[in-house]
């Protein structure tokens, strides 16, 4: 009885978390849409400078990342591949388990640990010194002044960041191509090309989507419900990263199986 | 119909409170306030730590609603008005925050530009004229690019309310304005605001504990205790006041010692018997 209990509780806690993040979304989605049309124009340079900050800052530690993951990939396929004699398909196999699976993920790990955590702590520390309240006093909506610009910048970069993260991948496994399976640069870039098909590309890109919108929400969440003090901007970060990475995961276990069955036909 | 219960016309208050009750969760904070800020008036809301009175300003500025009662503010209950009607009349009040919260990625200009240029159309170099007028009149010439860390403590409560300006509200609230400052500047800000009730007859509404800067600046005075309003007057009314509560809180008398001393000592000895035993 006790355990059934707290089961309940537990579903109904996460229920309801999803539910505030779906709420924040939605109102987020509301001021970019919507709220133009109606007089409140979109504040693109807070995006922006939110996309430069997110985006282009995070190019050279995930270029480092994924060239490394890549690399990685193609050592491990080539591990089992030589045994057949087949090392030429390592080409293909880094392409395709970069593009569909590792390059969308490894950014949001990435962009979590850079942006998702930075947001948490950004909104913490206004709720603290109560910089939200003065927003409001202000009559500007915080969703719409500090939320709005940071989803869009995270839907926007992502898929960016993620297409940028395939290719330096597919270098870092080149790299092994060439020193170690006779493949030449040219070859091995040939090679994964042919092997990959657009719907692998896409695949990855919708769901580098779908994680910057939850990284966004969690983030932004986390920190508009934190409680007083400094130490409350600690673990809302914090729970902000371990929630971002949970939900990122459990997207990504979605969306790969909605693609898997759909493929199936 | 919704004029001829509304008290605010029948005098010249700017807000009426009609018994106002809040609760935090189950606790209820305020316990159904009633009192009239008149036009032009400068109210202190005096009290001590968790009184109310911090809780009273947050919901007279719409940062918390209350569970029932009326706040008529410009003609409205507040307490039953719509995000849309209450954003209306938040751009005609500025509210000074306590830690002055200023946003920390902005500079000051940037700061006290923030409303104007959210709420307004007005061409970049207007605003950078009232920007200016606007830091003249706090003393803050020529800081409009500077960083709110860059600033003392007495700044920022002067940039704060630089900002709380921009609009020229007619309703100036005040959250503790003297609250962290050493006295000498503490005494700049009280300054400052009977500046600003001396240049625009505006009606500012401060809550404070400090006795010293609500006698300088106030008009007339609430003392709020455990969410009730125990005593409403002006500076003299309250100085000759003999009600006990407001003796104590004028007299600096602690509050008396709950525990008779026979209980004190029997505690303590309880607590040393119990390793013995």
């Amino acid at each position: 009885m006790e355990l059934t209990t707290q089961i309940g509780g537990t579903v109904t806690d996460g229920l309801a978390y999803l539910g505030a993040l779906a709420s924040l979304g939605g109102r987020a989605a509301y001021y970019t849409f919507v709220a133009p049309f109606q007089g409140k124009p979109l504040r693109l340079e807070r995006a922006i400078s939110q996309a430069m900050q997110t985006g282009v800052r995070a190019l050279p530690i995930l270029s480092l990342i994924t060239f490394f993951i890549g690399l990685i990939l193609a050592l491990q396929s080539a591990y089992e591949l030589r045994k057949f004699g087949a090392l030429n398909y390592v080409a293909s196999a880094v392409a395709i388990s970069m593009t569909r699976e590792l390059g969308p993920l490894i950014t949001a790990i990435v962009v979590i640990g850079r942006s998702g955590s930075a947001f948490a702590a950004e909104i913490a520390t206004m709720k603290v010194t109560e910089e939200i309240d003065a927003l409001e006093t202000m009559a500007i909506n915080p969703i719409r002044f500090l939320v709005t610009p940071k989803f869009l910048a995270m839907i926007v970069m992502l898929p960016c960041l993620t297409i940028w993260a395939n290719s330096m991948g597919i270098l870092g496994g080149a790299l092994f191509g060439v020193a170690q399976a006779d493949f030449t640069w040219t070859r091995y870039i040939r090679a994964s090309l042919d092997a990959l098909f657009l719907r692998d590309i896409v695949s990855g890109l919708i769901k580098s989507i779908m994680f910057g919108i939850t990284i966004t929400a969690v983030g932004c969440h986390e920190g508009l419900s934190t409680g007083a003090g400094a130490e409350q901007v600690g673990r809302s970060t914090t729970r902000a990263v371990v929630v971002s990475i949970f939900l990122v995961i459990l997207v990504d276990l979605v969306f790969t199986a909605l693609f898997f069955f759909m493929s199936e036909r | 119909m919704e004029q001829s219960n509304n008290p605010a016309l029948e005098s010249q208050a700017m807000i009426s409170l009609r018994n106002l009750r809040v609760s935090y969760g189950e606790r209820e904070i305020l316990h159904g306030i009633n009192f009239d800020v008149m036009r032009g008036e400068t109210l202190v809301i005096l009290g001590g730590s968790g009184s109310g009175k911090s809780t009273l300003l947050r919901t007279l500025v719409g940062l918390e609603k209350p569970n029932s009662g009326e706040i008529w503010l410009k003609g409205k209950n507040i307490a039953a008005i719509s995000d849309a009607e209450m954003d209306e009349i938040r751009k005609k009040i500025g509210m000074s925050f306590q830690g002055g919260a200023l946003f920390g990625s902005m500079t000051v200009g940037e700061n006290v530009a923030l409303p104007l240029r959210e709420h307004t159309k007005l061409e970049d170099s207007t605003i950078e004229i009232i920007l200016r007028l606007k830091l003249d009149q706090v003393g803050l010439s020529g800081f409009e690019n500077y960083m709110p860390s860059q600033l003392s403590g007495g700044m920022k409560k002067r940039a704060a309310v630089a900002r709380a300006l921009a609009m020229d509200p007619e309703i100036l609230f005040f959250d503790e304005p003297s609250a962290g400052l050493d006295p000498i500047i503490a005494a700049g800000v009280d300054e400052l605001i009977l500046d600003l009730k001396k240049a625009f007859r505006m009606t500012i509404i401060v809550v404070t504990h400090e006795l010293a800067s609500a006698f300088l600046i106030a008009d007339r005075m609430v003392l709020i205790d455990k969410g009730n309003v125990v005593a409403l007057g002006s500076t003299e009314e309250m100085r000759s006041s003999a009600q006990p509560r407001v003796r104590q809180f004028l007299d600096r008398i602690a509050e008396p010692e709950v525990s008779q001393e026979l209980d004190y000592l029997q505690m303590l000895t309880e607590d040393n018997r119990r390793p013995s035993r």
